[in-house]
């Protein structure tokens, strides 16, 4: 009998487990995998066998400029995405949440707020690509251009200045993402006991200590996870440049990423070998990302 | 410094209530609105001017941008949904979305449950093989993707079905991309749950299968809802993996078409129908969205407070 359970037991777990492990090793596993062998060779898709050229794609990438100008825009968004996003969202969530009665209730309509601001989150990148690239327009026809032109400082090429265009693509990461970190620290600042704030005030703290010296060190965790998801969403970003800006990536690769040039190497050079090569340099960067906000990260958690 | 504004322990009249609502406010009570007033604005502004550009005619979109329809132009709504064919498109997203949300739902807890209630020799190595998966950017596996997609096309009598361009083959992909996500959720859940139940029915006879399906899977209820709405978004709003999996225009789905309209079709784009094709694709969204909004919010933000 126990014998039987045991076997019972056994045959439970390998039917449960059977197409999930199945279907996530032929998915997921084996492309991460081949994608280190193919970074070695200089398949294009024709031959049937790749070719193994040992480090020469990686040699190569050392030299592409575009590339790196990619490289550089993703660094760029990895530090001014959460910052700002974050800076803008903790502000709006302590105005939601504390702002009211002397600083220590939330403030009438918050529900409202929270509503809209979480708006933008649901909507598909390439479908809020499309819509800005409508709000962009460099002519009167813009939504932005159109009352800029009325007070003469105007028309502006949001995507076709190749100066401005990137700052263009971080406003729409920044306006897509404000409201998911709102509701975020808003359930962190639910968490926190009131009659802490209240001490505080008893103790004579304004607003702005309140913030400093209360509110962040008791949502700094929840900042650290924001900062991570942040950091990743900016590691990884596709879409919108992809359909958003000038000759996907332009205007002079002004807008480009790390994802767009690997797909762009793989699906319209077709230079398979190549465009896993930078997908193993994008894995390194964001291997490092994770080892270093892990690093930052250390620090006392403060109990409540 | 003691607060002053507590409400009197009798009720006061409406007037009441409002000038003590007034004088709370004040100065920074003002700011405070004006401040999350215009962020209000700046979400919903470019929205609502993508709605009305959706009745603008031709000539009216390439006119001054602030300008009101003169006379709504529907039809503009019948050329995005017949010629640009965004009714086909949201048709297969329909199609795609309802099997690969229920097949990671259904693969994905029955790992998670297993991984989480049954001790066995490699349990740890196959939880941590998944989770893993969160920390791969997804354009590492990109090109070895499409050929694995390509080849399962070749595979004796199912090929056909879920090889590149078939809903299918995309189904599969959707399901085991969405299981690091969901087994390292779901997986915490269950280990919160108490086991009593289900040691209680073991003893009367219950099998594993029935224990899963008959006691735990409504235990869970509250984390397979929020784990649900995560997977409907995000395989709803999937831009990259259909478009190197799907090249087929008939197999698009909606984010493919939407698009499509604006960046392949040039000079003779019908930018009214661009317009109301957005419409089509944001409209539903909100409608869903503002019923269910506290359910979306909470499955949004439910694995980043894990």
């Amino acid at each position: 009998m126990v014998l039987f359970n045991r076997y019972r037991r056994g045959l439970f777990i390998t039917s449960f487990l059977a197409a999930p492990v199945i279907l996530y090793l032929v998915y997921v596993i084996s492309p991460y995998v081949q994608a280190f062998y193919i970074a070695m060779t200089d398949w294009r898709g024709v031959t049937a066998v790749p070719n193994f050229i040992g480090l020469d794609n990686f040699q190569r990438l050392l030299g592409d400029s575009v590339f790196w100008k990619a490289v550089t825009h993703n660094i760029a968004l990895l530090v001014l995405l959460p910052v700002i996003t974050i800076v803008i969202a903790l502000f709006f969530a302590f105005l939601l949440n504390v702002g009211g009665k002397q600083g220590v209730s939330g403030i009438r309509g918050s529900g409202f707020y929270r509503v809209v601001f979480f708006f933008p989150q649901v909507l598909a990148v390439t479908i809020v690509a499309v819509l800005f690239q409508q709000v962009f327009r460099p002519d009167g026809s813009g939504m932005l251009n159109a009352p800029l032109m009325v007070f003469g400082l105007g028309p502006v090429g949001f995507l076709s200045d190749p100066d401005l265009a990137f700052w263009s693509v971080l406003g729409v990461l920044v306006w897509q993402a404000v409201g998911f970190y709102v509701v975020l620290f808003s359930a962190g600042l639910a968490g926190i006991p009131k009659d802490m704030f209240e001490a505080a005030q008893i103790d004579g703290a304004g607003r702005i200590t309140l913030f400093f010296r209360v509110t962040l060190p008791l949502l700094w965790d929840t900042v650290q996870v924001a900062w991570v998801y942040l950091g990743i969403l900016a590691m990884d970003v596709f879409a919108i440049v992809w359909v958003m800006t000038d000759q996907q990536g332009g205007p002079d690769w002004s807008t480009t990423v790390m994802a767009a040039e690997i797909y762009r190497n793989a699906f319209e050079y077709f230079r398979f070998g190549y465009a896993s090569a930078l997908g193993v340099v994008m894995f390194f960067f964001t291997l490092g990302f994770a080892v270093l906000s892990l690093r930052l990260s250390r620090r006392e958690r403060i109990e409540y | 410094m003691p607060t002053t504004t507590q409400a009197p322990p009798e009720v006061p009249s409406r007037r009441v209530a409002r000038a003590e609502r007034k004088r709370r406010l004040g100065p920074l009570g003002v700011l405070t609105h004006a401040t999350l007033g215009i962020w209000t604005l700046l979400v919903t502004v470019p929205i609502v001017w993508t709605f009305l550009a959706s009745v603008k005619s031709e000539d009216e979109i390439f006119g001054h941008a602030w300008s009101l329809p003169v006379s709504p132009q529907w039809d503009n709504f019948a050329r995005a949904w017949e010629q640009a064919r965004i009714g086909q498109y949201m048709l297969n997203s329909v199609v795609v979305v309802s099997f690969s949300t229920f097949g990671t739902m259904l693969v994905g807890s029955m790992a998670a449950y297993v991984l989480a209630r049954y001790p066995f020799r490699g349990n740890r190595a196959i939880y941590l093989l998944f989770v893993s998966g969160l920390a791969f950017p997804f354009f590492l596996a990109l090109t070895p993707l499409f050929f694995v997609v390509q080849n399962m096309g070749n595979v004796p009598v199912v090929g056909p079905f879920i090889g590149l361009n078939t809903h299918a083959g995309a189904v599969l992909v959707y399901i085991a991309y969405s299981m690091p996500f969901t087994v390292f959720f779901l997986a915490a859940f269950f280990r919160t749950l108490p086991t009593a139940v289900a040691e209680a029915a073991m003893v009367d006879g219950a099998s594993h299968t029935r224990v899963f399906f008959q006691i735990m899977l409504p235990m869970a209820k509250p984390g397979i809802v929020s784990i649900t709405i995560f997977n409907i978004l995000g395989q709803w709003n999937q831009y990259q993996i259909p478009l190197i999996l799907l090249q087929d225009r008939e197999k698009w789905v909606l984010t493919q078409g939407i698009a499509d309209i604006s960046t392949a079709a040039g000079y003779d784009a019908d930018w009214a129908a661009l317009f109301a094709a957005l419409t089509l694709a944001i409209l539903p969204m909100l409608v869903v969205y503002t019923v269910f909004q506290r359910q979306i919010q909470s499955g949004l933000t439910a694995g980043a407070l894990k």
